[in-house]
C-alpha cells in the first residue's frame, strides 16, 4: 500500500481517550487514523475468524457436555513414554512452547521490519516459519500416533466418538491456519530478502508497491493463530 | 465594507487518504473478464445472481404447479417437490439476494458513493467474484448429479438432511454444503473490502454521518455477514464430516430401515442453533441494504430530505446488533426451556422499535413531499407497504404462544415471503430502475416498468394474502400434496390453484423486465449523467457510465450531507454533495 502514516494535519494536538475516539469516527476519510488499509482489513478478518473458531469450540463443548458416553481423559491420551517415564501432555507442552516462541521471533521480525533491516527481518520471518512448520510437523506426529492407536473421526477405543471428531476437526482447522501462515511467511520473507519494499517493486498480481508494514500485518495473523492455540490448549487438552 | 475572498477549498479538510493504485487493464480479458474494477465486478455479480435467480424462479413455478394442480403434472413427484423447495429457498436467500445486494450493489455503489476510485484491494475483490461463481456452479451442478439436488429444505436440518429417505442424499447434500463453504470464502473476500473501503477510504469531507443511507445499510449488513456466516461455515463443515466421514456432530443414535446406524451421541439442536445464529442475521443482511436503498429512493423521488437521518443510521445499527440475539425464535417448537422462549420473544419484539422508527421516517419523508411516481418510487412505496404487512405477521410469529400453532404452516411461508422475499426484491427492482441509467447511460422503458411494477406488486399480494389464510387453516408447509384432510375445506384447493396462476403471471412479468433490461441497453432513451437530479456522488461522475477510477483526474470533495433536496433559496431543488457551500453572508459590515 502506498500509504504514509498521518502526521496530524491540523497541527493541533489530537484529543485523547473517548473524545479522541469520537473525534476520529466523526471525522472524514478514515475512522482509524494512522491505520493502513491492509492492517484494518486484517483486523476485521481476524474478528470474523474469531467467530469461526468460537463456533468450533462452542460446538465441541456442547458435544462434550451433552454426550452420555464418558469422554476420554486428554492427559492420558496425549501422554508419551519418554525414557521409561510416563509424561502426560508432554508433546502438547512442547508444541505450545514452540508456537509461543514463534510469536516472539515474529515480533522481532516486525521490529526489524520497521527499522528497514532487510536481512534480519527476512531471517527472523524464516525462523518463525521454521517454528511454525515444526509445530505442524509435531501435530502430524500426534495425529499419526492417535490414528495408530485406533482414533478415527467416527470412533475411538476410549469413549465418546465426538472426541476424535472434534480433535481432528479443530486441530486440523488450526493446523491449516498455521500452514497457510508458514506459506505466506516464506513468500513475504522472500520479498523482504529481495528488497521489494526498498525498491518499490510492484506485485505480480496486484501491480501495487508493497512496504514493510506487510510484515506487521502478517504478524497480526500469526499472533492470532497463536492465541487461538492457547484457547484450544485450554479447552481441549487441559479441560 | 471588507470584501472577503471566499475559498471553497478551505472548507475541505486536507487529504489524508492517498490515491489508490489502480490496476490498469492491458487486454480485453483483464478489462471485461478478469477485471479488477469494482463496477465490472458488480455487474458480473449481478448477472450471475440473476441467472441463478431465474433458475429459482422456474423452480417456484414447478412448486406452484404441483400445489395448485396436484397430480396433474406427472413430471413432478414428491421427491422432486422437496428438491425444488430446497433449491428455491437456498438460491433466493443466499445466491441471489445476498450476492446481489452486497456483491452487486455494494461493489457498484460503495466506491462511487463514498468518493473512492475503487475498492481498497481490487485484486481480492476480483477473487471474491470468481469464488462466488464457483460456488454457484457447484450448486447448479447438483441438478445433474446422480440423485439430484438435496431435498432437505433450505434449513438443511439434520438428521434428515443426510439420511437416505431424503432426496439428494448421495451427492446433492455434499455439493450443497461445499457450495455454501465456497460462497462464504468468496463473500469474506468481498465483504472485507466493502467494510474497509467505507471505514478507511472515503473522500475528503465524507464523514460517516454524511454517507448516503444506502452505504450505511450495505456497510452494516456486510459487518453482520462477516460475523454471522462463520456459524454457517462451521455448521456446513461439521455436517459435511457427518455425511462424508461418518462423524456424529449432529447425528443422534438412529434406526434406519430396521438397522441401527453407526451414528450416535450428536445433537441435532446444535445444528439448529448454529444455523439460526447465521439465519436470523441473514434476514437483516438482506433487509438492511434494502432499508438503506429505499431511503435514498424515497428522498430523491419525493424531492425532500430524509426525515431523521441520524435516527435512521442508529436504527440500522441497532437492528444489526439486535438481530444477533433473537435467533432462537426460529426454534420455539424445538423443545427449548420456556424461559428462553420468553427471552427470545422479548428481544424479537424489541426489534420492532428501530424498525418502526424507520417506517415512520419513510412516511414522514413522503409527507408533503413533491412525490414523483417514477418507477423506482413506485417500487419504494410498494416496499414500505409490503414490509409493514410482513412485519405485522412477524409480531404473530415472534410470540411463543401464537407461534406454536402456526409453526410449519403456510402462514410462515407467507410471512417470510412478504418480509424478506417480496419486500427486498421490490427494492432490488426499484434500485435497478434507479441506477440503470448510471450503469448504461440509458433509461429503462417507463411503460414496461410501470406494467412490471403493477403486475409484480398486485400479483405478490394476490399470491401471499390467500397464503396467510391457508396457513391459518392449518395447511402445513413442505407438503407436496395436502390431500383430503377433514380440517381443510375444499375451497382451499381452489385458492391454491388461484395462487399458482398468479405466481405464473408474476413470473411472466419478470420476463418483461428482463426484456426491458436488454432492449433499453440498445434502444433506451439516453439518460445523461444525472437523470433523477440526485445529490449523491455517483451522479456527479465526469462520465456516464463512470470510467475506470470513477472520477477522472481529481477526487470529489464533499461539503454537505446526501439529502439537500428542495433547500429554500437554492437555485435548483437539489444540491449535489460535492457543491461547495454558498459564499457566507458578510456579517458585521457596519460600522
Amino acid at each position: 500500500m502506498a500509504e504514509t502514516a498521518l502526521t496530524n494535519p491540523g497541527g493541533q494536538p489530537a484529543p485523547g481517550g473517548w473524545q479522541g475516539i469520537a473525534a476520529d469516527w466523526s471525522s472524514d476519510q478514515r475512522a482509524f487514523k494512522n491505520v493502513s488499509w491492509g492492517k484494518a482489513m486484517m483486523w476485521i478478518f481476524l474478528l470474523s475468524d474469531t467467530f469461526i473458531f468460537s463456533c468450533f469450540l462452542l460446538s465441541y463443548m456442547t458435544a462434550r457436555m451433552s454426550t452420555t458416553v464418558p469422554w476420554p481423559n486428554p492427559s492420558e491420551v496425549f501422554a508419551l513414554e519418554i525414557a521409561g517415564h510416563h509424561i502426560p501432555l508432554i508433546l502438547i507442552a512442547i508444541m505450545t512452547f514452540i508456537l509461543i516462541s514463534s510469536s516472539g521471533t515474529m515480533a522481532m521480525a516486525v521490529n526489524f521490519g520497521y527499522r528497514r533491516d532487510r536481512v534480519k527481518t527476512a531471517v527472523l520471518m524464516l525462523v518463525t516459519a521454521a517454528l511454525g512448520a515444526t509445530f505442524v510437523g509435531m501435530q502430524a506426529f500426534e495425529w499419526t500416533k492417535l490414528i495408530m492407536e485406533g482414533v478415527r473421526p467416527w470412533e475411538n477405543p476410549w469413549g465418546a466418538a465426538q472426541f476424535g471428531s472434534s480433535f481432528f476437526m479443530i486441530t486440523g482447522f488450526h493446523g491449516t491456519h498455521v500452514t497457510f501462515g508458514v506459506i505466506f511467511l516464506i513468500a513475504i520473507a522472500r520479498k523482504v530478502w529481495r528488497g521489494d519494499f526498498d525498491h518499490g517493486r510492484r506485485g505480480f498480481f496486484t501491480s501495487r508497491k508493497g512496504n514493510y508494514e506487510i510484515v506487521e500485518t502478517m504478524g497480526l495473523y500469526w499472533h492470532f493463530v497463536d492465541l487461538v492455540w492457547v484457547f484450544i490448549f485450554a479447552f481441549f487438552y487441559l479441560w | 465594507m471588507v470584501d472577503v475572498q471566499y475559498d471553497a477549498l478551505a472548507d475541505a479538510p486536507p487529504a489524508e487518504v492517498p490515491e489508490v493504485e489502480l490496476y490498469h487493464p492491458k487486454s480485453w480479458w483483464t478489462r471485461y473478464v478478469f477485471s479488477q474494477d469494482a463496477k465490472v465486478i458488480a455487474i458480473q455479480y449481478s448477472l450471475t445472481a440473476t441467472a441463478i435467480g431465474l433458475v429459482a424462479l422456474v423452480l417456484s413455478w414447478m412448486m406452484r404447479l404441483q400445489l395448485g394442480f396436484p397430480g396433474t403434472f406427472s413430471f413432478i413427484d414428491a421427491n422432486q417437490y422437496l428438491q425444488f423447495i430446497t433449491m428455491h429457498g437456498m438460491i433466493m436467500v443466499i445466491y441471489l439476494l445476498t450476492a446481489l445486494f452486497l456483491g452487486g450493489f455494494g461493489n457498484y455503489l460503495i466506491p462511487l458513493m463514498v468518493g473512492a476510485r475503487d475498492m481498497v484491494f481490487p485484486y481480492v475483490n476480483m477473487l471474491s467474484y470468481w469464488v462466488y461463481l464457483l460456488a454457484v456452479l457447484v450448486l447448479a451442478s447438483t441438478f445433474f448429479v446422480p440423485g439430484g439436488p438435496t431435498g432437505a429444505g433450505w434449513t438443511l436440518y439434520p438428521p434428515q438432511a443426510i439420511l437416505s429417505g431424503t432426496p439428494g442424499q448421495d451427492w446433492g447434500i455434499i455439493l450443497m454444503l461445499a457450495s455454501l463453504i465456497l460462497f462464504i470464502i468468496g463473500f469474506t473476500m468481498g465483504g472485507l473490502n466493502y467494510v474497509v473501503t467505507v471505514l478507511q477510504a472515503r473522500t475528503r469531507g465524507m464523514t460517516l454521518m454524511r454517507m448516503p443511507l444506502t452505504v450505511w445499510g450495505i456497510f452494516t449488513a456486510t459487518i453482520m455477514a462477516l460475523l454471522a456466516f462463520p456459524a454457517l461455515f462451521v455448521a456446513s463443515v461439521m455436517m459435511l464430516f457427518d455425511r462424508v466421514l461418518g462423524t456424529s456432530f449432529f447425528m443422534p443414535a438412529l434406526v434406519e430401515m430396521g438397522q441401527q446406524m453407526k451414528y450416535g451421541g450428536g445433537s441435532p439442536i446444535l445444528f439448529q442453533h448454529l444455523f439460526w445464529f447465521f439465519g436470523h442475521p441473514e434476514v437483516y443482511i438482506v433487509a438492511l441494504p434494502a432499508f438503506g436503498i429505499v431511503s435514498d429512493l424515497i428522498s430523491t423521488h419525493a424531492r425532500k430530505n430524509i426525515f431523521g437521518y441520524r435516527m435512521m443510521v442508529w436504527a440500522i445499527v441497532a437492528i444489526g446488533a439486535l438481530s444477533f440475539i433473537v435467533w432462537a425464535h426460529h426454534m420455539y417448537v424445538s423443545g427449548m426451556h420456556p424461559k428462553f422462549g420468553f427471552f427470545f420473544a422479548t428481544t424479537t419484539l424489541i426489534i420492532a422499535i428501530p424498525t418502526a422508527i424507520k417506517v415512520y421516517n419513510w412516511v414522514l419523508t413522503l409527507w408533503r413531499g413533491d412525490i414523483h411516481l417514477t418507477v423506482p418510487m413506485l417500487f419504494a412505496l410498494g416496499f414500505i407497504i409490503t414490509f409493514v404487512n410482513g412485519g405485522l405477521t412477524g409480531l404473530f410469529l415472534g410470540n411463543v404462544v401464537v407461534d406454536v400453532p402456526l409453526s410449519d404452516t403456510m402462514f410462515v411461508v407467507a410471512h417470510f415471503h412478504m418480509v424478506m422475499g417480496v419486500a427486498p426484491i421490490m427494492v432490488v427492482l426499484g434500485a435497478i430502475y434507479h441506477w440503470y441509467p448510471k450503469m448504461t447511460g440509458r433509461m429503462l422503458n417507463d411503460a414496461l416498468g410501470k406494467f412490471h411494477f403493477w403486475v409484480t406488486f398486485l400479483g405478490a399480494y394476490l399470491i401471499f394474502f390467500p397464503m396467510h389464510y391457508i396457513g391459518l387453516l392449518g395447511v402445513p408447509r413442505r407438503y407436496h400434496d395436502i390431500g383430503e384432510a377433514a380440517f381443510i375445506p375444499s375451497s382451499t384447493h381452489t385458492l391454491n390453484a388461484f395462487i399458482s396462476i398468479m405466481a405464473l403471471i408474476v413470473g411472466f412479468a419478470q420476463m418483461v423486465f428482463l426484456f426491458n433490461l436488454v432492449w433499453s441497453y440498445f434502444k433506451g432513451r439516453p439518460s445523461g449523467g444525472n437523470p433523477w437530479r440526485a445529490t449523491t456522488l455517483e451522479w456527479q461522475t465526469p462520465e456516464t457510465p463512470p470510467g475506470h477510477g470513477n472520477w477522472g483526474k481529481e477526487l470529489p470533495v464533499v461539503y454537505r450531507w446526501a439529502y439537500d433536496y428542495s433547500v429554500p433559496g437554492a437555485a435548483q431543488d437539489f444540491i449535489p454533495q460535492n457543491q461547495p457551500r454558498a459564499k457566507p453572508a458578510l456579517q458585521g459590515a457596519a460600522p
